[in-house]
């Protein structure tokens, strides 16, 4: 029968399969952090089971580190201690852990594919939502809870009612300027915050296929925000090519095995989605957001909408809320709002290609008197590339802030944060109220509006320069 | 887990949608590594408004949340959960929750019921003019019950099941490893392993 992608991964890993029961998934790789795991290596403790494959496991420390002064021990307590019992945790079960100060450590999504152990058609999770990152690779990926964490720390399986399906595709091509964060910006913006609620996403499409990897990563990465678990692309030269020198790429036979595998991953021509949309490339510009959560947002160009305008009573709503939150008037030209902080970095847009898009429109250029720029790499190993090609001193030139790696900004859970109104133009994921530090304001970008916006401090693309 | 079948209890009408993660419970109150204590962060950034309805002195021992559209969005984070339970809560009602909050709800015993928009609408209204008014959701017989109306809800049998027997899901999985070590025998040698590092 025909199959999606999405399903041809799911059937080569049932493991047990019932009516009226969920499918028992087999899991290929569990990625772990300090925030989500400490209560789940508890449970194990306490009912005497083991990591059942420590080979399949691996840990790194990113949401709660500081990203600066790294060979230090951490000032806040509180985080010193979820980090300690990471440590613990993983020198307990014989989990593998890069460590603050490690080359490899970073950002979970960034680190997983910079090692090669990220490949085409496998099953990945992680407790963080935004593990969909790895289905840039054509593998199912994606978020669980912590008792999820500890299920697959036991037994290497999930539980799961199979998804539906929607292909999401993307023709033309994207003008200069234009980038894969604005891909998913306007798909979010286009379907809504719950308009995948219930599907694995797979994006199409020839401005997909024209993306490079670390493209695809970012637009596989917001699949959660338009409310879907996992979004995926096929696997294709592209993926080939990026996974074939990572360390842990397969070698020699493996390497052919595992590449006439790969090239049977694609949804077949005759298969079914349960749901199809279409997204002209040709007509996408730089998106932004104007309110609080990802699927407000609007060609920079625009104006900030007027709530008034929408006929849907609980969306007009919470674009009243949104706004007054915000700081925003309706009717107010988006390319006239003052930001205060641009954030650079993430697990969508903190890799080696987004820091390089960036320093190319900063490079002899200086961020304007009114703002501060934290650049935040998404590894280690990122940084130190980034540092090998200079862009450290772009970025320092330019009046920047060059940092450690973590997820930093993005969620506020270390000491980078907003403060109450704060405004900034940031590269990350999400723009709820607060994410970034209580009472704080943030406009989702891409690193070339970024960039430009901290040169010119209002909202901005390169093309205002 | 506790068994789930029947709760009966006062409400809470939360007049928002899209309350993401990031609302119900904020990353700095994420430190902490035990599954208590998390109801100090609950919607902490609106605990501050004396007109939050959580500080309504009405709505006091409340154990319903009934919550508007998409509810549960965004981070992972199983704490929003942890904070909803520690708080009191035992069912929350929205008409249509995030996929992984959902999930986390389901393995950790906090019902989620899902109603129509209309009918949320009806129970906030009724809830508003009554705060002290009574709810029953039944589980066994899948319904709410709030005055004289009942809406029925569906869920999937399965985890109908789990949830009205306390049923722990690794103890479910445990039955069934040998299945699990078979498929392990049959996994092909190229898929990556994490150990021996490779760098």
């Amino acid at each position: 029968m025909s199959k999606t992608l999405a399903e041809k991964i799911w059937a080569d890993h049932i493991v047990s399969s019932a009516a009226d029961e969920p499918d028992l998934l087999y899991i290929d790789l569990h990625l772990i952090h300090e925030v989500t795991s400490p209560q789940a290596f508890d449970g194990l403790r306490l009912a005497g089971r083991p990591v059942r494959r420590p080979d399949l496991t691996i840990a790194t420390e990113d949401h709660n580190v500081p990203t600066l002064n790294i060979d230090q021990p951490i000032a806040d307590p509180v985080s010193k201690l979820q980090v300690d019992t990471l440590r613990a945790n993983c020198k307990e079960f014989g989990v593998r852990l890069h460590s603050l100060g490690d080359s490899q450590q970073g950002i979970v999504h960034v680190v997983g594919p910079q090692l090669g152990i990220t490949q085409p058609g496998m099953t990945i999770v992680c407790g963080d939502s935004h593990t969909s990152t790895h289905g840039a690779f054509g593998a199912l990926a994606f978020g669980i809870g912590t008792s999820e964490v500890e299920h697959v720390l036991a037994t290497q399986t999930l539980p799961l009612i199979r998804p539906k399906t929607m292909a999401i595709n993307v023709e033309g091509t994207l003008k200069t300027g234009v980038t894969s964060k604005d891909i998913i910006l306007a798909i979010i913006a286009k379907i809504g915050t719950g308009g995948g609620q219930g599907y694995v996403l797979e994006y199409r499409g020839s401005a997909i296929r024209a993306l490079s990897m670390e493209g695809r990563m970012t637009v596989c990465n917001m699949s959660i925000e338009a409310g879907a678990r996992a979004g995926l692309i096929a696997p294709d030269e592209t993926t080939f090519a990026y996974v074939k020198d990572k360390p842990h790429a397969p070698q020699g036979a493996d390497w052919d095995a595992a590449l006439s595998y790969w090239k049977t991953l694609h949804t077949d021509a005759d298969a079914v989605f349960d749901k199809e949309i279409t997204i002209n490339a040709d007509e996408l510009e730089p998106f932004v957001t104007w309110g609080t959560n990802p699927g407000q947002g609007l060609p920079l160009n625009s104006n900030v909408p007027n709530p008034a305008d929408i006929t849907d009573p609980e969306e007009r709503g919470a674009a009243e809320r949104a706004l007054t939150y915000m700081g925003l008037t309706a009717g107010t030209p988006l390319k006239s709002v003052a930001v205060d902080t641009i954030f650079l970095g993430s697990c969508t847009n903190g890799r080696i290609e987004d820091l390089r898009a960036a320093a190319d429109i900063l490079k002899g250029k200086k961020i304007a008197d009114s703002v501060r720029l934290l650049v935040v790499p998404g590894s280690a190993k990122v940084r130190l590339q980034a540092e090998a090609e200079g862009l450290d001193k772009v970025f320092l030139d330019a009046g920047g802030e060059w940092r450690n790696a973590g997820c930093s900004m993005c969620l506020g859970m270390n000491p980078d944060q907003l403060k109450p109104q704060e405004r900034a133009a940031s590269t990350s994921n999400r723009n709820f109220e607060g994410r970034q530090g209580k009472g704080g304001r943030t406009h989702l970008v891409s690193p070339l509006v970024a960039a430009a916006t901290a040169i010119r401090g209002t909202l901005s693309s390169p093309s205002d320069l | 887990m506790d068994k789930f079948v029947t709760h009966t209890g006062t409400a809470i009408p939360l007049r928002r949608s899209n309350v993401d993660t990031d609302q119900i419970i904020p990353a700095v109150y994420l430190k902490r590594v035990t599954k208590s204590g998390f109801e100090d962060g609950l919607f902490s950034a609106w605990r501050s408004d004396p007109e939050f309805v959580l500080n309504k002195p009405v709505y006091n021992g409340a154990t319903i949340l009934v919550a508007g559209p998409d509810f549960g969005t965004g981070s992972s984070r199983e704490h929003a959960v942890w904070a909803l339970q520690n708080y009191g809560f035992k069912v929350v009602l929205s008409s249509r929750f995030a996929d992984i909050f959902r999930g986390n709800s389901q393995k950790a015993g906090l019902l989620t019921v899902i109603l129509p928009q209309a009918a949320i609408e009806e129970i906030w209204q009724m809830i508003e003019s009554d705060p002290q008014i009574s709810i029953t959701v039944d589980l066994e017989a899948k319904n709410v019950r709030i005055g004289s109306k009942i809406h029925a809800f569906q869920i999937d049998d399965y985890t109908r099941w789990r949830l009205m027997e306390g049923l722990d899901d690794i103890g479910l999985t445990m039955k069934k490893i040998e299945e699990v070590s078979a498929f392990e025998g049959k996994r092909a040698d190229f898929k990556p392993k994490t150990l021996p590092a490779l760098q």
